[in-house]
């Protein structure tokens, strides 16, 4: 395309040069480090890693067992914390796309909150969820505390993709279903809410894969207990806190600790892979039915 | 169009989710500015910034000195960004003027999910890989210099993907009117691309600020926490984060209050960052449409 470089002076053609080589050498690099990094982790964890692994009982703080209390904990973690997020973000969502103007105060203001909300540090998450889940409302070191801490952290993503989402509907679905007569709750349930869908599945799997990936925010509101979690109100060690545990307090805990980072990376890529198809095939569909 | 009952009571309960999200924020602020209370009140607001030391435990004679956990902050921050930026903006170049469309796919798809792999497996590899290889160089190993290095390589993802976005969007019609007017690439480049994106990249760059300013597990894993000044990229620092992760745990009383206190400053720290971001982008948008 961009070819008169044979009537390029010499030193501009050298320059050219330069240029593709070290940015070559900088994407090359920056791939190759990645790289680096997985391999380290399946070297160092994959030998440790069996079924009885991932399904034991936690031993010896963690030098020994498995990880399968603390898998379980993470996915009742995850579930409080959806179960908040995902009612919370997507009506806020439906709010900002369908009730208010856009670029109206109201919008203006909460939108404004909510990108305010996604700059808070982690560890500040962490902070206000141990003053306030645990304390104030009395609910303690516990997975709901937790998965409530984890909501709070993650409704932005999910506001911000159900907008979208939402946003990127074809202009005409609206004024077709209004012509038919069906109300704005009809309408909504039945013509914008469906064809959404996957791109509210992008925002739910954005989020699930920041909750699983997050340890700050956790330190200090789920607790660090290793047993079968009975309930939501008991302290249950999330995989991520696991990790950091283990590497950092417990002598000799690197083996079970590499194990666990390579089961929670392999997490994180499964979704986000899942993430990065639905976008594709949302955006496909999109397509399809505007043309 | 007619607004039925059910209408009505939609509106208004998706309103009060909509109040309550966006007012999360401010809930969080006031707990922070209630736990921090007792600083401002005790004055104990200018020993964080005259007192020598941090001991904030010590009974006889305790010392708030934020100063050193600040530096050691703006360092890694600096370190890591200045390890990024030239990485992630020559590759982003590489990606949209080089690189044949084919790879360009494939690249852009690895650095998404490079962005997503979680700061724990960071901070595990640079404490398990790359604090060794350093002690060898140079002893303790757990540093400046590892936790600019494992941060920079969190935060490049990031710089990469926006700068990517940044160059994507100057419109083909200048780079092919530079052509024409029989400029080489290396001078479309840095005439005609660079300076149309300087305002994406420099937006992703602040991004990657915000982001890294706030960091903990990435660096507490590495830096060493110990929390005095750094006098070469091998001694260990304590950044702001690192504090508050490692001791909310125990803290009492007036420490804990502190502990709020680098809190409060942590996000007015990256809200002014990201509201200048705002701003810049509201003013730049009328100019460039």
């Amino acid at each position: 395309m961009l070819n008169p470089l044979a009537a390029a002076p010499r030193r501009a053609r050298r320059l050219d040069r330069a240029i593709a080589i070290a940015g070559g050498a900088a994407s090359f690099s920056t791939l190759a480090v990645f790289g680096w990094i997985v391999w380290d982790l399946i070297r160092l964890g994959l030998p440790n890693l069996s079924w009885h692994f991932l399904t034991g009982e936690v031993e010896t703080a963690g030098r020994s067992g498995g990880i399968g209390p603390v898998l379980v904990s993470t996915l009742l973690i995850l579930l409080c914390c959806l179960a908040v997020a995902v009612p919370l973000g997507i009506g806020c969502a439906v709010w900002l796309s369908e009730f208010v103007r856009r670029g109206s105060r109201a919008s203006r203001i909460v939108t404004g909150g909510v990108d305010l909300l996604a700059s808070v540090p982690s560890i500040v998450f962490g902070l206000f969820g141990m003053t306030f889940f645990c304390q104030v409302l009395g609910l303690g070191f516990s997975i709901l505390s937790g998965g409530l801490t984890l909501a709070c952290m993650i409704l932005p993503i999910l506001v911000r993709t159900t907008l979208l989402a939402l946003e990127g509907l074809p202009a005409d679905l609206r004024p077709g279903a209004a012509a038919l007569g069906l109300t704005r709750t009809t309408t909504l349930r039945q013509v914008l809410l469906p064809t959404a869908l996957p791109g509210i599945l992008v925002a739910i799997t954005l989020g699930v894969g920041r909750a699983l990936s997050e340890t700050a925010a956790l330190l200090f509101t789920s607790g660090y207990s290793t047993r079968w979690p009975d309930s939501l109100g008991e302290s249950g060690r999330a995989l991520s806190v696991h990790i950091y545990d283990l590497a950092m307090n417990i002598p000799n805990g690197s083996p079970n600790a590499s194990a666990s980072a390579l089961v929670l990376l392999v997490l994180i890529l499964l979704i986000n892979l899942t993430a990065t198809g639905l976008t594709e095939r949302w955006t496909r569909h999109l397509s399809g039915t505007t043309s | 169009m007619s607004r039925s009952r059910t209408d009505r009571f939609v509106q208004w309960s998706l309103g009060g989710l909509a109040v309550l999200s966006g007012g999360l924020v401010l809930l969080i602020v006031v707990f922070l500015l209630l736990g921090a209370w007792p600083t401002i009140q005790s004055g104990l607001l200018s020993h964080l910034l005259t007192d020598e030391t941090w001991r904030p435990g010590s009974d006889r004679d305790p010392q708030f000195g934020l100063l050193p956990m600040l530096a050691a902050s703006f360092l890694v921050t600096a370190l890591s960004i200045g390890i990024a930026a030239p990485f992630g903006v020559a590759g982003a170049v590489f990606d949209r003027f080089y690189l044949p469309p084919g790879f360009r796919r494939w690249n852009h798809r690895l650095l998404e999910l490079l962005a997503g792999v979680p700061s724990v497996v960071f901070g595990f590899w640079g404490l398990t890989v790359l604090v060794p290889a350093i002690n060898r160089l140079h002893p303790p190993g757990q540093s400046l210099l590892a936790a600019s290095l494992v941060l920079s390589l969190m935060i490049l993802p990031t710089v990469a993907l926006t700068s990517q976005a940044a160059l994507r969007a100057v419109p083909e019609s200048e780079t092919l009117a530079a052509a024409g007017l029989g400029l080489g690439r290396a001078r479309t480049i840095f005439s005609i691309a660079l300076p149309a994106a300087k305002s994406g990249i420099g937006g992703g760059i602040l991004l990657a600020v915000a982001r890294a300013i706030g960091e903990t597990m990435a660096v507490v894993m590495v830096c060493g926490n110990i929390a005095e000044f750094p006098s070469s990229l091998f001694d260990p620092v304590r950044p702001v984060t690192s504090t508050i992760a490692l001791e909310m745990g125990y803290a009492s009383a007036d420490h804990k209050a502190l502990l709020y206190t680098a809190g409060l400053i942590l996000v007015l720290a990256v809200a002014a960052l990201v509201g200048w971001l705002a701003f810049r982008g509201s003013k730049n948008v009328p100019a460039s449409g």
